[in-house]
């Protein structure tokens, strides 16, 4: 079980709790604004762009090549940015914040 | 109310409420779950030794929770848009505002004994359960057709074990939505894997003894046996329903920008609509998760009076084994297909689609970065430079320098 904070685009923060998945997955099961995951989780679509508290960074771990690859052009990338259908929810995560990018 | 529970149909539902729209929300579907990730049926979905649950959308309370009223297993069969009301059998429902997201159907080729017990098609989580359960027991499974559904089967299929042969009717792979030199990387592809991969055979017969099938081609002639037989051969737009209410429908129904019908009070979103489209300055239907997402967007935007959103660039993709194809744009009427590395097992290379200069799709072979930057430059109506494009050693961020400046035709 993990306790994940996300910041929404708009500034609000919503508190979730996940034991697996992905940042993405347990983001759209509770309706986390900016976060869609419209590919389901493959890597494909750029739809579940968060970026991960500094502090937080080292822990999470950085981008594959791939998801790399399809965060170079997104708006608003940064060293911090990761997409969190590629980021499994594991208990080390648990208090972790990250910010949601949207489009 | 809308009637289909495919990934158009929760988009719309979350688009919404996400703009606080008030109304009452009806979703009326003929398949008992609430709507799931389709792309899985044909990959990951079929391996008995992976966890069969569906992946919802949405999860089954966020419906509750957005004041969505479900409607599940049922099945509307006519629309009264003089009395605007839907028939779903047992009684009738009142609309003011209707969104048909009905989807496509799979293609029946004219085969003698298709309708065997041994012979499966995948459209719905059904399809794939009970496909799922068979291949376990199956050594030899014949795929009918060579598009996405019938390549992604095919790998899903070897990676368990079983013998695979896939039958294309054309002269080669994926013809419908690619070029001939893809087409040939995944024709070795497959090969490689151990697929018997028949190019420019069309089944004309299937016949079943004790459980074995044996399918047969034009004179009656033998091409291969079978435990189990996966139809793959294309789709056509679900608009029976609209034609029976005499909306105007030519391969889909017709809308337009809003997504909006002939009929003000009637819209339709995905697959089964078709759409003009400025990029490509022509009609198009689309069989995609992006697409449905994005008309469901623009339907929401529609009946909340918002502005409707900007236009967006069709996207797809497959997985098949180790391999992911991204297509950004739309390949049909290119002029011009220039590779951008070497198209063989292995590698990673992209296929670049031109008409008259102008960039209108990307094929990316393991390579997201082509992919993302054909995307930036297919929006902008962007002629690359030819020579960055094929060289290898540029780097493609070049292009987007040197294709930003357009020209109108």
């Amino acid at each position: 079980m993990a306790r994940i904070t996300y910041i929404t685009p708009d500034g609000k923060q919503v508190v979730v709790e996940a034991s697996g998945g992905s940042l993405m997955t347990a983001a759209v099961q509770n309706q986390v604004d900016g976060i869609e995951g419209e590919c389901g989780g493959v890597c494909s679509c750029a739809t579940c762009h968060v970026h991960v508290d500094a502090a937080w960074i080292s822990r999470v771990g950085p981008a594959g090549d791939a998801e790399a690859a399809m965060l170079e052009l997104e708006d608003g990338v940064n060293s911090a940015s990761r997409l969190g259908c590629q980021v499994p929810i594991r208990p080390e995560l648990d208090g972790l914040t990250v910010r949601v990018v949207g489009r | 109310m809308i009637v289909g529970g495919g990934h158009a149909a929760a988009q719309l539902c979350v688009s919404l409420r996400q703009a606080q729209w008030p109304g009452r929300i009806t979703l009326v579907c003929d398949e008992p779950s609430v709507p799931y990730h389709r792309p899985p049926l044909s990959k990951s979905q079929l391996n008995p030794g992976a966890d069969s649950s569906l992946q919802l959308i949405r999860p089954t309370d966020f419906y509750a929770k957005q004041q969505v009223g479900l409607r599940l297993a049922q099945t509307v069969r006519s629309i009264d848009r003089e009395r605007r009301t839907v028939d779903v059998g047992q009684t009738k429902l009142s609309y003011d505002t209707l969104v048909l997201a009905t989807g496509s159907l799979n293609r029946r080729p004219p085969i003698t004994g298709i309708e065997l017990p041994g012979v499966f098609s995948l459209r719905t989580a059904a399809d794939a359960e009970a496909l799922r359960a068979q291949v376990q027991n199956a050594q030899h499974v014949a795929v009918i057709g060579a598009g996405f559904i019938g390549l992604e089967v095919a790998s899903a299929l070897r990676k368990i074990g079983c013998n695979v042969t896939v039958l294309e009717m054309a002269n080669r792979v994926l013809s419908r939505v690619t070029s001939p030199a893809v087409s040939t990387y995944f024709e070795s592809l497959h090969r490689e894997h151990g697929v018997a991969l028949r190019t420019g055979v069309s089944i004309s017969m299937i016949q079943e003894k004790e459980g074995q099938l044996t399918l047969l081609e034009g004179d009656h002639s033998l091409v291969c046996r079978a435990d189990l037989i996966v139809l793959g051969a294309g789709a056509r737009p679900n608009d029976d329903l609209a034609r029976l209410a005499n909306l105007e429908v030519n391969n889909g129904i017709l809308v337009d920008e809003a997504n909006r019908t002939c009929d003000p009070a009637i819209y339709a979103m995905g697959d089964c609509c078709n759409q003009f489209r400025p990029l490509y300055q022509t009609r198009l239907r689309l069989e995609s998760v992006q697409n449905a997402t994005d008309q469901a967007k623009i339907i929401a935007a529609a009946i909340c009076g918002l502005p409707l959103p900007a236009e967006t660039l069709p996207w797809f993709w497959s997985d098949q084994y180790d391999v992911k194809l991204q297509i950004a744009g739309v390949s049909a009427g290119y002029d011009q297909c220039v590779l951008r590395g070497v198209a063989e097992p292995g590698s990673s290379f992209s296929a670049w689609y031109l008409n008259q200069g102008r960039l209108i799709a990307v094929d990316a072979i393991n390579d997201p970065r082509a992919y993302v930057v054909a995307s930036k430059l297919i929006l902008r109506s962007a002629r690359p430079s030819l020579q960055i494009l094929a060289d290898q050693d540029r780097d493609l961020k070049e292009l987007l320098l040197s294709g930003t400046k357009t020209y109108e035709d």
